[in-house]
């Protein structure tokens, strides 16, 4: 059936033969239920956030993607997408976000900054090297200066196809 | 007002203010600095707006800069005042321009230079508790990555 080859669990779902059933384990359900709907922060740190508003957008409509509910609180958030420079005044903040967010939670290192520090990585002395460098541990990094919106939407399949693999679902 | 005029009209009401070579920019002894601006805020020259306050650092002094723009005559003047680095005080210009208040905490922050006289001089961009001023060209910090020389 066509509609059961585009989710992806698609291998571990069989159809009751002649019947109206699904047939699937409950972990991978969780996980594609979990990967499906991602709920991002609205959050931005520099120009990487205009891409990343440009990705909410209509044109590229992270939304296809279920992650396009960008929320204003981090209480409500599983995803915060780190777009842009990691200032040392900012990183308070960040680890503060980070900490509110509730389990399971995803953090999405976007552009060079956030992975690095980028182009202040050399001779800067405001600037925090990079979101591992915070403390906080991040699932996908995505290079660019900055990533085009396509780039983020890959780099959101590939945080989809993390947890659709994740050992514990229960995460 | 062209800027030659600007700065003629200057030069003639405060004959300590002189004109940097090749440019329109008024060179003001700090004395003189806040009577200058007073001057320079009300009509005929009118300049409303503080465009904006830096400075620079030459080693052997330090150059403070103010750009100022009249709204109402639409022209413009460059002021810049010298500072030696053994003494870096100078008047503040926020009883006359708002907007002098947040960028002379900025010069404060970066350059070090203390403004006498403002009401809240603190440091503005980098944390409170900031040791240094980062825009000094002999500031050093242990966590500053030196760029490799290629």
């Amino acid at each position: 059936m066509a509609v059961i080859e585009k989710i992806p669990a698609a291998k571990l779902i069989r159809k009751v033969p002649g019947g109206g059933l699904f047939l699937t384990t409950s972990e991978s359900l969780l996980k594609w239920g979990k990967a499906s709907s991602l709920w991002p922060m609205t959050f931005g740190l520099a120009c990487c956030a205009f891409e990343m508003i440009a990705a909410g957008a209509s044109r590229f409509d992270i939304d296809r993607f279920g992650a396009g509910v960008f929320r204003a609180s981090p209480r409500q958030c599983d995803v915060m997408v780190v777009a842009g420079t990691i200032c040392i005044k900012m990183g308070d903040c960040i680890r503060r976000l980070y900490a509110q967010m509730p389990e399971p939670k995803y953090v999405i290192a976007m552009g060079n900054c956030a992975v690095s520090g980028g182009i202040f990585y050399y001779d800067t002395y405001s600037v925090i090297k990079g979101t591992e460098a915070l403390g906080i541990a991040v699932d996908v990094f995505i290079p660019g200066c900055p990533p085009r919106p396509e780039n983020l939407l890959f780099g959101l399949m590939k945080l989809q196809e993390k947890i659709r693999n994740e050992k514990d679902a229960a995460r | 007002m062209r800027p030659d005029e600007i700065s003629g009209v200057i030069k003639t009401k405060f004959p300590q203010a002189k004109e940097e070579a090749g440019t329109n920019n008024i060179i003001v002894p700090k004395e003189s600095l806040l009577e200058l601006a007073q001057y320079l805020k009300n009509p005929p020259l009118a300049f409303d707006n503080l465009h904006c306050i830096t400075a620079v650092d030459r080693k052997e002094k330090m150059e403070l800069v103010y750009i100022l723009y009249s709204i109402c005559e639409r022209h413009g003047v460059t002021l810049k005042v010298y500072l030696t680095p053994e003494d870096l005080n100078v008047a503040s210009l926020s009883a006359l321009w708002k907007s002098a208040n947040w960028l002379e905490r900025e010069v404060y922050d970066l350059f070090g230079i203390i403004f006498s006289g403002h009401p809240d001089l603190r440091r503005i961009l980098n944390p409170y508790d900031w040791k240094g001023y980062p825009l000094r060209k002999d500031y050093s910090n242990p966590e500053l990555i030196p760029k490799p020389r290629l």
